[in-house]
């Protein structure tokens, strides 16, 4: 059953609104644009995209053209938070942080200045445009920089909170966000802590320990969510949204492990460095279990529709619910 | 501020010492670059005792002049400086490149109050600069953000993205300083691969750009003078220098971009800067 403290969209499971994530970058930023005089967009290009226009509109003396030139864009967004400001770096996650991540390297994270980077149209999601445009790797590349934070929100309100956290972070962060329209399950009442994993589904009778504790992070949270309660009869799952990526909330996830005894992961990312890479590292340490990976395994995307994607990628709910069982059957009893 | 005979002489005593102090610290360190750093001293004593509006004992002052250093394997020119500047004890230059040490090979600016910027890998401090300019321009700040590249750095693609930027956006509180010294880590910059024609590059880029010789520190702060008064543009000062100057077996040898002298050398080195007193100035003059 849904956590009733997750406070979810009443409509979740019966045709909840749609939207992308990174309209919640763009609300989030207007909103940031009234609260905070500091925070800054710099885009590179793609404005109405990653959903910077409507900030770029309204406070146009705070919104810095970098064109199409990553690497300056990061350079720039490292000089101006250098200086005081708290630049929102926007651009498509495989440009950046793929094309300018050595920028990212020294003179953001090295530098430890509080520049804030957007990756829009990250994931298989991005469909038609191909493996070019769909980041599977971004999760990974921003994980492994220290004093980088790493955010990835399920769907648009949380995308929200999400901008709005990393603006009050003092240090730099990662934030990804997903181009398709996906549902939103959270709503203004959802709690959103910084670095805090929350539970959105829990079994159904809570005396005894679930089967399976699934860690999602991503819009395909709500495919988690599907699977969880298809499969609810045969396998009691929990299900924890993971929005905070790095740090980690190692503590909800070992409690997680423990109580359940097997693990699977799901996210929109090469399984390698990502969520489930993440949780892994502090699993083998802490709690080691049988885990299932849903992700893309080492190989790139292609051209097609979302749906056709995560079902060949096999992140799709009746992939999501077969794992979820051969996660329990692998259980040590 | 008018350069009277007597500062300029004071200026090129600093430029000396500050010679002095890189070959003593990089004998000590066993490695690090030697060309780069000789030849930049004269420039970054005209910084440092003349051209920057700092304060040595308050290093965040929020009105300092921002001095950027894109080429980061230059640093003990900018360690040697701010020692003698006063923002710590000079004695500390011997640390460099050691476990613990604040002075890393490459500088940091979260190590050392006052770096400024962290840098090593080339092409990112012009970006930086501009990021800089471009905040304190919105805040309407009277600070000056300059920017010391080298020449072998205007390779990098990240540098005309940024020029780009800096000119688009008519940067004029933003100063670079090309160090035009023909060396790069291969051979001389136009058989790596040619920068030239540096002016008509920049020209194009919308920057107001001037020609000195970097070892004539008149010639030199005049330059820096002169973009406080371009309004409409961003100034890039090509800096011709002589890599290793001041030494003569160093200048000129691309082979003494990367590596530092031995004890011996450094002792020769060292009495031939002595005894050179003040008189490190251009041969042009």
């Amino acid at each position: 059953m849904l956590n009733p403290d997750a406070k979810l969209a009443a409509n979740t499971f019966d045709k909840p609104e749609q939207a992308p994530t990174r309209d919640g970058l763009g609300k989030g930023l207007l909103e940031l644009g009234e609260s905070n005089p500091n925070v800054v967009a710099v885009c590179a290009d793609l404005a109405e995209s990653t959903r910077i226009l409507p900030f770029k509109e309204k406070y146009p003396a705070r919104y810095i053209e970098a064109g199409v030139a990553e690497q300056n864009l990061a350079t720039i967004a490292s000089g101006l938070a250098n200086y005081g400001k708290i630049p929102f770096i926007a651009s498509y996650a495989t440009f950046s942080p793929g094309r300018n991540n050595e920028q990212i390297r020294t003179t953001i994270s090295i530098n430890n200045v509080a520049v804030k980077i957007a990756g829009s149209h990250a994931g298989l999601s991005v469909g038609p445009d191909g493996a070019t445009h769909q980041a599977l790797e971004d999760i990974a590349l921003m994980r492994v920089q220290p004093n980088m934070t790493v955010l990835s929100p399920c769907d648009a309100e949380e995308a929200r909170k999400a901008t709005l956290a990393a603006a009050a972070h003092p240090g730099p962060v990662y934030l990804r966000f997903g181009r398709e329209k996906t549902p939103v399950m959270t709503t203004a009442e959802t709690p959103f802590e910084f670095g805090k994993a929350s539970v959105v589904w829990q079994q159904a009778d809570r005396r005894k320990n679930p089967d399976v504790a699934v860690f999602a992070t991503g819009p395909l949270l709500y495919n988690a969510l599907m699977a969880a309660k298809e499969v609810e009869a045969e396998v009691s799952c929990v299900v924890v949204n993971i929005h905070t990526i790095k740090p980690l909330d190692e503590a909800a996830v070992v409690a997680w492990a423990k109580k359940a005894g097997a693990v699977v992961t799901v996210e929109e990312h090469q399984i390698a460095g990502g969520l489930g890479g993440a949780i892994a590292e502090v699993l083998a340490r802490q709690c080691p279990v049988p885990m299932e990976f849903i992700g893309v395994h080492d190989r790139f995307g292609q051209s097609g529709t979302p749906e056709e994607l995560l079902k060949h990628y096999r992140m799709d709910v009746p992939n999501i619910v077969d794992i979820m069982k051969t996660a329990k059957k692998r259980k040590v009893h | 501020m008018a350069l009277s005979e007597a500062r300029i002489v004071e200026i090129e005593d600093k430029a000396r010492a500050i010679r002095e102090t890189i070959l003593e610290m990089l004998v000590a360190a066993g490695s690090g670059h030697t060309a780069g750093p000789l030849g930049m001293a004269d420039i970054f004593a005209s910084f440092y005792f003349h051209i920057l509006n700092h304060d040595p004992q308050n290093p965040e002052l929020p009105e300092r002049d921002r001095l950027i250093l894109s080429n980061g394997h230059i640093v003990p020119v900018r360690y040697a400086a701010m020692a003698h500047a006063g923002y710590f004890p000079v004695e500390e230059c011997l640390t460099l490149r050691k476990f613990g040490s604040r002075l890393q090979g490459h500088p940091e600016r979260t190590r050392l109050p006052g770096l400024e910027t962290t840098s090593g890998p080339l092409g990112s401090g012009l970006g930086q600069a501009a990021g800089i300019a471009y905040g304190a321009r919105m805040d309407k700040k009277r600070f000056r953000t300059y920017v010391a590249m080298s020449d072998g750095e205007q390779d990098a693609g990240n540098i005309w993205e940024s020029a780009m930027f800096a000119g688009n956006n008519k940067l004029s509180n933003l100063t670079a300083v090309i160090d035009r010294n023909n060396i790069q880590i291969n051979g001389m910059t136009e058989d790596v691969m040619p920068v030239e024609n540096l002016r008509a590059k920049y020209e194009a880029f919308n920057w107001h750009v001037l020609e000195v010789d970097g070892h004539n520190i008149k010639q030199f702060c005049d330059a820096v003078d002169e973009a406080k008064a371009i309004y409409e543009k961003p100034t890039v000062i090509i800096a011709h220098t002589i890599p290793g100057k001041g030494v003569k077996e160093i200048e000129f040898d691309y082979k003494w971009h990367g590596k530092p002298p031995t004890k011996d050398e450094a002792k020769k080195f060292l009495n031939e800067l002595r005894t050179m007193g003040g008189k490190i100035e251009s041969e042009h003059q």
